[in-house]
């Protein structure tokens, strides 16, 4: 090691780190590159229709971005609360054996592929869903899975942010009496509230641009649904059904649809910067 | 401790979710196990697959998995490394190229799996000239978990004594010898974690792969070659082959082992490197 | 003996013949638009211990960061005037820009108030430096490790056990270690910033009487809070004081003059203060 290598340290990182960061701007312009095709013949408004038949000029992608909303708050809004209640329990109710336990469990949950979610979902999930409201496949049963996926991310980051309340915050609200539901609900989870909010936000993040467990097991129909229980396709799940085959225009308003999502997840990206405090 | 009767209720409900929570996981796993657990065998794993996954094993595609691993990977740590160790050494807090960086980092980290399918296959697979191969498919996931590795390794740099930094310095050590002596063992956890994370994520990638890497499940020959990923095999078997749940849940629990293995032995790896070199 | 030996010095004495070893004019230190040291002029002297005493915040880790360039790590940091390292007929400006910075801190080493070995092995730690100013052979490292830590008194308490890591030695140990680190690269200059401070008494004092063993073949310049033992261990006192939130050289002088005679009323008062 000698100085010739220390010259080389900082141009050589540097140019790494830059070509990182250059990964999301060659990404946003290869997606605009290749949409453009879709977006110059007809402008946008093309893509704002009900109807989806690339074949025949249709670009309709509303009813997809609903489908896609609302699989992903159903999703969010049945995770946020469990994980939340999770996150307490292993936290502050568990027993440190079992929590650690439940921890572990957790944590294996949210390595388990999204593959093996929808793969559950389909063979077991949408046959138990059918027999109650067929056809089984539908934005509700896409809504189940999606929050059994993204649950243990939410609790685990619940998680660290609960531990990371100081002992002295709590021990200072059973001092005054508290009861320990007015203590948890009151002093902690507003203490740790932007940790909290920032896994439901990435758990969001992670249902919107979720693409095999609900494609698995939402039925993929382009509708608008009239319940919960109608077949649905989300955007994600439309790349991947048709990008095998996709040609021409049809392939660009994939990648249109593409270029949607990205920018959907990066102002959700934006809101949850904006949450984090200042020079953290 | 618990005499106000609303406060049992809320340590009831609490444990209520997190029991049923783990129920949920637990059912998960019975039911992959009851399907899957009689066609795992040595033979599963050491054969190719035949009549479209239906019989035979997932020799072929446990290769291709292995190999589009290692390509991410491959590619990932250096550059990941390189670019954690300059926004850890040359940026300060408050710097605008630093903090720009660090934003299309984050940007880039919650970005759909699929937006990187659609982006590899556009760069990767034709702008490139890659075709459906798996060094298409293992750079896509290069640089999906190339933010997060980065992220994780430069908290850990962060996390590194100060005084050890000062002290090199002191002793005229140049900047690279106090990164691979000092610094980077130092950091070995976070970088074993940050590892652990991109191969669980890779590993359970699905949506990124079927446009870069391709279906083919033949045996690889090079990495030029297609390859079916194990995630993918799963997908497929499920989706698109009658009869092929058996199958696909044995590949599941292989899937879900391998990403609980790499998991396991990132941490034990980091924790040996840091023990050794304590030692040396 | 070693070249910088001017024979023994009994405590608070002058040396034999006051040579300059370091020359600091009209020395200034600040941090991004902040002042912290103003107009600091002292010749420190070959062999010599001279101690740094006043209070907290007045800018005596920042003088002492600007002898061996450490500034230069911390953003913002300027170090403005007149810093040479006098070396017979020739000195070396310190501050010019183009200094090897890596060759100024082979020659002047620092100690820091809170033990900072590295996560290595006892070895590793003084094997480290040495390798990295380019020596190879096994022996020779071997023996300089030796008597790196014959002279800190460590050799006998670790001999056996040189491949364990530095981290499980006490903290008194730990210091010793590093001081052991910087005497491997044979420095000329010795700088510490209160290295007894994070230890207890009984370590303090082993560290303190090491350090006392090394006047006459290092020229030292340590900071410390403690004036008991700046009156123990050093040939020469600075004074540092605040005025106007910067911190300026208030008295230098012999360290029986600064203690028994202050000439300046706030030395005098701070020195006095401690005492009562
Ligand atoms: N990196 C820095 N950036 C900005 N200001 C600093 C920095 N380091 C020190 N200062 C300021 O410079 C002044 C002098 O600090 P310095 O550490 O040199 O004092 P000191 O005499 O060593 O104090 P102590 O006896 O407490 O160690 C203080 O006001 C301090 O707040
Ligand atoms: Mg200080």
């Amino acid at each position: 090691m000698n100085r010739s290598a220390d010259a080389l340290l900082a141009p050589l990182t540097a140019a790494m780190a830059g070509a990182a960061a250059l990964l999301l701007a060659g990404m946003l312009g290869f997606l605009l590159a290749e949409s453009w095709p879709a977006l110059a013949h007809g402008g946008w408004l093309r893509f704002v229709g009900l109807a989806w038949y690339p074949l025949e000029g249709h670009f309709g992608l509303a009813a997809m971005c609903i489908a896609t909303l609302a699989v992903a708050a159903l999703a969010i809004l049945l995770a946020a609360p469990l994980g939340l209640a999770c996150a307490l329990f292993a936290r502050f109710q568990a027993p440190p054996a079992l929590a650690a336990g439940f921890r572990g469990l957790l944590a294996l949950m949210a390595g388990v592929p999204s593959v093996v979610y929808g793969f559950w979902g389909l063979t077991v999930l949408v046959p138990l869903v059918a027999r109650w409201q067929p056809p089984g496949a539908s934005l509700f049963t896409a809504g189940l899975v999606l929050a059994l996926m993204i649950l243990p991310t939410v609790a685990l980051l619940a998680h660290a942010a609960l531990a990371a309340v100081p002992r002295s915050l709590l021990d200072g609200a059973a001092a005054l009496g508290l009861t320990q539901r007015a203590t948890l609900l009151k002093v902690a989870v507003p203490a740790a509230r932007r940790g909290i909010a920032g896994g439901v936000l990435l758990g969001l993040a992670r249902a919107l641009g979720e693409t095999m467990a609900v494609l698995m097991v939402a039925g993929n129909v382009v509708q608008l649904p009239a319940s919960v229980f109608d077949p649905v396709r989300v955007l994600t799940a439309n790349i991947a059904l048709e990008m095998a085959y996709a040609t021409g225009t049809h392939r660009a308003g994939l990648f249109v649809s593409g270029l949607l999502l990205a920018l959907l997840v990066l102002g959700l990206a934006w809101f949850a910067a904006r949450l984090e405090p200042r020079h953290a | 401790m618990h005499s106000v009767p609303g406060d049992r209720l809320f340590g009831l409900a609490l444990w209520g979710a997190a029991l049923s929570v783990a129920a949920v996981f637990a059912w998960l796993f019975v039911d992959l196990a009851r399907l899957g657990l009689g066609a795992l065998s040595w033979d599963f794993i050491t054969t190719a697959p035949e009549n479209a996954g239906r019989d035979g094993g997932i020799a072929s595609i446990l290769v291709s998995t292995l190999l589009i691993l290692g390509v991410a990977v491959g590619v990932a740590a250096p550059v990941g490394l390189g670019a954690a160790v300059w926004l850890n050494t040359y940026t300060r807090a408050g710097g605008g190229t630093g903090r720009r960086i660090r934003l299309a980092l984050d940007g880039l980290a919650g970005m759909p799996s699929i937006v990187f399918g659609l982006f590899g296959n556009a760069f990767f697979s034709v702008y490139l000239g890659l075709g459906f191969s798996i060094l298409s498919g293992g750079l896509t996931l290069a640089a999906m978990i190339l933010p997060v590795f980065i992220r994780t390794v430069e908290a850990g740099l962060g996390a590194v004594d100060d005084g050890w930094r000062r002290g090199a310095a002191a002793l005229g050590l140049t900047q690279s010898a106090a990164l691979a002596h000092v610094i980077l063992p130092a950091a070995a956890p976070a970088i074993g974690a940050g590892l652990m994370l991109g191969i669980g994520r890779a590993a359970a990638e699905t949506a990124a792969l079927i446009f870069t890497s391709g279906y083919v499940d033949r045996m690889p020959e090079s990495l030029s070659d297609s390859g079916r990923a194990l995630a993918v095999h799963i997908y497929d078997l499920s989706m698109n082959v009658a009869g092929g749940d058996t199958h696909a849940a044995a590949s599941a629990l292989v899937l879900v082992a391998l990403v609980a293995c790499a998991n396991l032995l990132a941490v034990a790896l980091s924790r040996r490197l840091l023990t050794r070199r304590l030692a040396l | 003996m070693n070249p910088h030996t001017l024979g023994c010095i009994e405590a608070g004495t002058p040396c034999c013949v006051p040579v300059p070893h370091l020359s600091i004019e009209n020395l200034a230190v600040s941090y991004g638009d902040t002042p912290v040291l103003s107009d600091v002029s002292l010749d420190i002297y070959k062999g010599c211990i001279t101690a740094l005493i006043g209070p907290s915040g007045c800018g005596k880790t920042s003088f002492l960061n600007a002898l061996n360039r450490l500034t230069d790590l911390i953003p913002g940091a300027r170090v403005e005037g007149r810093l040479r390292l006098v070396d017979g007929a020739n000195s070396l400006d310190l501050l010019d820009p183009g200094l090897d910075v890596r060759a100024l801190r082979r020659r002047v080493g620092m100690i820091f108030q809170r033990p900072n070995p590295f996560p290595l092995s006892i070895r590793r730690n003084l094997e480290l430096p040495l390798r990295e100013h380019g020596m190879r052979r096994a022996d020779a490292l071997a023996h300089k490790i030796e008597t790196a830590l014959s002279d800190v008194g460590l050799w006998e308490e670790v001999r056996d056990r040189l491949d364990a890591p530095a981290l499980a030695l006490s903290g008194g140990q730990q210091q010793r270690l590093c001081i052991a680190r910087a005497l491997v690269l044979e420095p000329e200059i010795l700088l510490m910033d209160e290295p007894c401070s994070a230890l207890d008494p009984i370590a303090s004092g082993v560290v303190e009487e090491m350090i006392q063993s090394l006047s006459g073949r290092y020229t030292v310049v340590i900071v410390t809070h403690n004036l008991a033992q700046a009156r123990r261990i050093g040939n020469y006192a600075a004074f540092f004081w605040m005025r106007e939130r910067i911190g300026q050289l208030v008295e230098f002088g012999r360290c029986r003059q600064i203690f028994d005679a202050p000439v300046h009323p706030a030395t005098a008062a701070y020195i006095g203060g401690m005492r009562g």
